[in-house]
């Protein structure tokens, strides 16, 4: 057994005197795929800023795999209307890529021959596609993202979904997803963990067969890319978070 | 050569244009405008500190850009709004700098050399100063493009690949106080601005990647120097106001020839 990619202990982070997550303890091994469900304001994303070194830890720490690559899909990307950018040259951002690879790197996304094309010239879906092309240039040991498929329709994300497990075959890289759906996650999740300030629970999605209920509440071409989490909390809420969400008795 | 001032002044100009322009995208790209501005305000501030104690203006002003820069970026986040913030900064600074210098009642200044500029005055030292200024502004902004282009897209991704956007963001604080020491003496305290943001505004319609808008905007800073200079030879106008109407004449025409363009092809 290797050492986690990124393991971390005891974190605490707060934003003046609100307390953005509190003692969270998680980690996340090679070619694992991690999904982090919660509802909005329950620090999915101070985790990940804390991944990625850009918040301060009040206690705790994050300990990284030495010279981990990080590959991140950030949750949208404003590009200021004042900046221009083609779609080749955001694929080499921060570090140049040979034009053969840029183009390889577009066939593979499903996007041939966009870069010419301007950014803020893209459809969602394209530009959530560039977003991870360009993530995946970097060689990543671990693909971060975040609500990377918020924006796109059912059959959207079903195809993006496809698109991260057939990355995690090719690459072996561990992907951490996180989503504001507590409910729907990616069927290839290896664990999933609820987030809603601290750990609320953590477990395997149910894999639901093609079944007619399931059919009624995905719709039909998602071609077995999500699944269903079942949250068995056994706490309530001590800071009056109260879940959005149906929560089970506790035993 | 350089015993002609027409030429010392076409190339004072040329440098102030070159170190200008591309960090003037970033500032642009960034929505630094007002930034620019108070460090630039401050400046007369630190000329009148360096003249009370015979210093060189240029280290002065540096110093004092630079000690407002970074008192900004402390203040920010610090719960006022950041424009409100940098118009309190770039007004005080300006208001305190004006009655400092009446106080230097035993030099004999022309404020307005500072306020906006004196190029036909630079002498070959301050050449020297000028372009020694330029190459450390353009060789920083080249060395760090690629970093303070990623980080200004975003600071996440900078982070994800190893790029620390707060080390960038002092990168541009400090290559911003070079310019506006080196511009002082060209287009003065009240013009810097317009030679960061205008020429980076006016090229901003025709150019598809970032490295296109830089070096045309370059372009356009140092054609407009240069035109500006013998405009204001020829009517007898004041050079660095004369200088920064060029380059507003561009940005017009650009922006129209933009209008059309598009208008033409939403038609056809």
């Amino acid at each position: 057994m290797t050492d986690p990619l990124v393991e971390i202990q005891g974190l605490t982070v707060r934003y003046g005197s609100a307390v953005a997550l509190e003692s969270v303890d998680f980690a996340i091994d090679r070619g694992e795929i991690v999904t982090i469900v919660g509802p909005n304001g329950s620090g999915k994303s101070t985790l990940i800023r804390a991944i990625l070194g850009g918040v301060g830890l009040a206690k705790g720490r994050v300990r990284k795999a030495p010279g981990l690559r990080i590959g991140y899909v950030p949750q949208r990307l404003a590009l200021d209307p004042t900046l221009p950018m083609t779609v080749r040259r955001f694929l080499g951002l921060p570090r140049r890529v040979a034009p053969a690879t840029a183009r390889q790197a577009l066939d593979r996304a499903g996007v041939p021959g966009l870069g010419e094309r301007q950014m803020a010239a893209l459809s969602g879906g394209q530009f959530q596609r560039i977003l991870l092309a360009r993530a995946l240039l970097e060689e990543p040991d671990l693909l971060i993202l975040d609500e990377a498929a918020a924006g796109l329709d059912q059959p959207g994300s079903a195809a993006f979904y496809a698109r991260i497990e057939d990355v995690r075959a090719e690459t072996g890289c561990a992907v951490l997803m996180v989503s504001h759906d507590l409910h729907v996650v990616m069927s290839a999740s290896d664990r999933v963990v609820c987030l809603n300030g601290h750990v609320c629970c953590a477990g395997t999605p149910d894999v639901v067969a093609e079944t007619p209920d399931y059919r009624a509440l995905f719709g039909e071409g998602t071609h077995g890319t999500m699944a269903l989490y079942r949250h068995h909390h056994d706490h309530r809420h001590a800071h009056g978070n109260e879940h959005l969400h149906h929560e089970e008795p506790a035993e | 050569m350089l015993d002609d001032f027409m030429t010392r002044a076409a190339l004072a100009g040329i440098g102030t244009a070159l170190a200008a322009a591309p960090l003037g995208c970033f500032v642009v790209w960034r929505r630094m405008a007002y930034f620019g501005d108070a460090t630039a305000h401050a400046a007369i501030l630190g000329v009148a500190l360096s003249l009370a104690f015979s210093l060189p203006v240029f280290a002065g002003a540096l110093v004092v850009a630079l000690v407002m820069a970074t008192l900004v970026a402390l203040m920010s986040g610090r719960g006022y709004a950041m424009d409100t913030l940098l118009g309190v900064l770039a007004h005080s600074a300006l208001a305190f700098g004006l009655v400092a210098v009446s106080f230097l009642q035993t030099v004999r200044i022309d404020v307005m050399a500072y306020l906006f500029g004196d190029i036909l005055s630079v002498s070959r030292g301050d050449l020297g100063v000028i372009w020694g200024g330029a190459a450390i502004v353009v060789a920083l902004v080249a060395w760090r493009w690629s970093a303070l282009l990623t980080a200004t897209l975003n600071p996440d991704l900078a982070r994800a690949a190893g790029i620390d956007p707060k080390r960038e963001e002092l990168v541009l604080t400090l290559a911003l106080a070079l310019v506006v020491a080196v511009a002082i003496k060209v287009v003065g305290v009240l013009l810097i601005t317009a030679m960061l943001i205008i020429p980076a505004a006016a090229v901003r319609p025709f150019s598809r990647t970032p490295e296109a808008m830089g070096l045309s905007a370059t372009v356009l800073a140092m054609a407009a120097s240069f035109g500006g200079l013998r405009l204001s030879y020829q009517f007898d106008t004041p050079t660095g106001p004369t200088i920064v109407c060029v380059v507003a004449i561009c940005f017009g025409i650009s922006s129209v020839a933009a209008g059309l363009t598009r208008h033409g092809r939403a038609r056809s």
